[in-house]
């Protein structure tokens, strides 16, 4: 993509006004047109109303013609290959990509190598963010030793030293005891446990079971690991209390039962990831690779019963599951290929198909990308109010391009979605106040005013 | 008949293809067994089998094939190759397609395989069995079989046995005899039934009694233990007695029904020695001479053919 990282740039001191933008609210649910005023890179005041005669004289104003201006975007799952694998990603490459992205604040997953189930990682992500300064970066602390799913890991040390919330990754805990202890292990710290449910021993196939998966000869993960563990979980939480994010969900029959259980009062959310909702199983025809993933992608009904989980508030949030892999992870036979595919640079305009298609109102599909996540992970942006930080983006809700995967800043060029075409693009992401990505035809429009 | 870049699969080939490749092979058949074999429509090509799985009938049947046709002929044996030094598919594929072979037969554990080979060279791509996906010339030799002796495929009922879920063999079968408008059953424990598999246009039949009910044609497909991850049957034993082909499970079939297995057999285990050795029912090595035959009309559909000055096949 043509733009420009912005590094250098001192803090945000002073105010600045964007003026003339089409402002989304997700926490207020609304989209109106108006400005928003930044001081010493917070957010000072924002409406329909504000500098409605005109900027003011003094401080510098940016004119949005007409552009969009949200939170930006909050991603509770990214992978990076630091430390373990940075000739795959690297925390800074990652922070580009997320930055181009739209992307002001990630959390990264814990299953590097080493696996973060030590304080001095957390602290090791934490530093390395402040030598890159460019999108905020958090990180979870693993949920089991190693991510063997045998022994707790140590929560406490982890949350001290800045682990947003636990996690094993992509690897299910498949031990209920170990579940139910982690579960109420983690009620000391009031903290917040993801899990990716899938049942071990029921989702060891290549792609999800099915008609695709039988006449390409590969083994099939049946959907049913996914809502088996769910409903363990479920089960778990009702009888410890504790606090539960389902990750990832991709099957109908999870929503349904998470629906159910939300309804029960339990405390428990979830989340997709694009691919779940934009693709379904016969993009691994043909064996592609770049389409296999965890979990496997689904077929076309349960693709529909995601997007519907998103309408109805079921899924609370969405997230990218950027995971790089190379050449030689990827351009081997389907069984041998690991799986993952990066989506920091694609989330917005993929997640921008929901509001294209009539499915989502762009102040909802932001409470899915920004507020919710942001409040889920007890983060202070991810959303327009007066003093939080002015971490926003500006773009173009109708920009056609075709995604390619020779554009990507990401270092690898795994992603599911090369070759579609599709609308919205970022124009400018600003973190603190301080302007660190800006495409090209956004800096040709102020040139021009 | 339209010349294909690859043979990857039965997939997607028309029933004018397929016929056009029987026709081919019938030809061939009476030069198989007359003394002199040779002719020389692949001579100066060269052929490489690559065979990333250990089998001997498949790997000699084409090299006797290319050989019949004048090609030289080539074996990677990759038990002493660079594959075990950890050289990927793709630089062995590479490393051979800088050779300049007109053709690479490939076999490969792993489905798809060949399909990602075929993408990285530019000769042609025999598909010799990848994973579970297609076997293309053991459907095509089963088919010229079947043709020999009936006729034609077209209102056939089939019955193809046992171990489905596991077989490239099975897959190669289902395409092609639906595509050229014969019937098709799948017979077998559910276990070994992959999810979804009616909707590849077959019958689906847990029990050998009704599965064999009035059938033209018994396929046996050999149970793979070796590809199998946990438990799929009790015991082999077990297996036998319900699903195991002898006379006694014969008898519901058509009196001329035909037996037919792609090897190799484990006899007591799918196939009782009697059933497999009945020269009135058994074309087990019929299907053998007709896969020389097949592999022949494959090799000089796909790579036969004159070139032109620009090294173009004409």
């Amino acid at each position: 993509m043509s733009g420009n990282v912005l590094r250098g740039a001192p803090p945000h001191a002073g105010s600045t006004a964007y003026i003339n933008a089409r402002i989304i609210d997700p926490t207020a649910d609304s989209e109106y047109t108006g400005a928003v005023l930044i001081s010493d890179g917070k957010i000072a005041d924002y409406g329909p109303n504000l500098f409605a005669s005109g900027a003011p004289y003094g401080i510098e104003s940016v004119d949005c013609r007409g552009l969009y201006l949200a939170p930006g975007l909050v991603d509770a799952r990214v992978h990076t290959g630091e430390p373990g694998e940075e000739h795959k990603e690297t925390l800074d490459s990652a922070a580009v990509a997320a930055a181009v992205g739209g992307i002001t604040s990630m959390v990264l997953l814990p299953d590097n190598e080493p696996p973060f189930d030590d304080a001095s990682l957390i602290e090791f992500v934490a530093r390395r963010a402040r030598q890159i300064r460019l999108v905020n970066m958090y990180a979870y602390g693993a949920l089991t030793a190693g991510l063997e799913g045998k022994e707790l890991a140590e929560m406490g040390l982890l949350a001290e030293a800045g682990a947003l919330a636990f996690t094993d990754a992509d690897h299910a805990v498949g031990n209920a005891q170990v579940m139910r202890r982690a579960l109420y292990y983690a009620k000391a710290f009031d903290a917040l446990i993801v899990h990716l449910p899938q049942e071990p021993t029921l989702s060891g196939g290549q792609m999800s079971s099915g008609e695709m998966a039988t006449r390409l000869g590969l083994s099939g993960s049946p959907p049913l690991a996914e809502v088996m563990m769910v409903e363990r979980d479920i089960r778990l939480v009702e009888m410890t209390g504790g606090r539960l994010h389902l990750a990832k969900i991709s099957t109908g029959e999870s929503v349904e039962v998470i629906a159910a259980a939300k309804a029960r009062g339990l405390k428990i959310t979830c989340d997709t990831a694009a691919p779940y909702f934009a693709l379904n199983d016969l993009a691994v025809g043909d064996y592609r690779t770049f389409g296999k993933l965890v979990p496997p992608l689904r077929s076309e009904k349960d693709r529909m019963a995601i997007i519907d989980g998103l309408k109805s508030g079921v899924i609370d949030a969405i997230v990218s599951d950027h995971r790089p892999q190379d050449q030689d992870s990827k351009r081997v036979p389907f069984a041998q290929a690991e799986p993952g595919g990066i989506g920091l640079e694609t989330l917005l305009p993929i997640s921008l198909e929901l509001v294209h298609n009539g499915h989502l109102s762009l102040p909802r599909l932001f409470q899915r990308l920004s507020s919710t996540p942001a409040r889920l992970f007890a983060l202070p942006g991810g959303k327009l109010a007066k003093g939080a930080p002015a971490d926003l983006i500006l773009f173009d809700a109708n920009y056609a391009w075709k995604i390619d995967r020779a554009d990507f800043w990401s270092k690898t060029k795994n992603s599911p979605f090369d070759e579609r075409p599709t609308q919205g693009r970022v124009m400018a992401t600003i973190v603190a106040g301080r302007t660190i990505y800006r495409d090209e035809a956004f800096v040709n429009a102020v040139t021009a005013a | 008949m339209p010349r294909l870049p690859h043979l990857l699969g039965i997939e997607g080939l028309s029933p004018e293809t397929i016929s056009g490749l029987l026709d081919l092979s019938e030809s061939y058949i009476a030069q198989n067994r007359s003394i002199d074999k040779r002719r020389d429509v692949l001579a100066g090509r060269t052929v490489i089998n690559l065979f990333f799985e250990n089998s001997t009938r498949t790997r000699t049947s084409f090299e006797v094939a290319a050989k019949r046709l004048g090609a030289d002929v080539i074996n990677m044996d990759v038990a002493t190759s660079s594959v075990r030094k950890g050289e990927t598919l793709l630089d062995t594929a590479m490393t051979l397609n800088a050779m300049r072979p007109d053709a690479i037969v490939v076999r490969h554990a792993e489905s798809g395989a060949v399909n990602l080979l075929s993408q990285k060279v530019n000769c042609t791509v025999i598909n010799a069995g990848d994973g579970q996906h297609e076997h293309p010339t053991q459907a095509l030799l089963d088919a010229l079989t079947i043709r020999r002796r009936r006729g034609q495929l077209q209102g056939l009922l089939v019955a193809i046995c046992g171990d489905i879920m596991h077989s490239r063999v099975a897959r190669s079968n289902i395409h092609l005899l639906n595509i050229m408008g014969a019937r098709v059953r799948v017979v077998g424990p559910p276990t070994l039934m992959p999810t979804d598999i009616d909707r590849m246009g077959v019958e689906v039949h847990y029990n050998m009694k009704s599965g064999l009910k009035d059938v033209d044609i018994v396929m046996m497909l050999r149970l793979q233990t070796e590809r199998m991850q946990g438990s799929f049957v009790p015991s082999i034993s077990e297996y036998f007695r319900f699903f195991g082909l002898d006379h006694e499970k014969l008898k519901v079939a058509k009196p001329d029904a035909l037996i037919m297995h792609p090897g190799p057999m484990n006899r007591g285990v799918e196939i009782d020695s009697e059933v497999a050795d009945d020269l009135d029912r058994s074309v087990i090595h019929e299907q053998v001479e007709m896969g020389v035959a097949v592999r022949m009309a494959c090799l000089e559909a796909l790579i036969g053919g004159r070139r032109n000055a620009m090294g173009a096949v004409a």
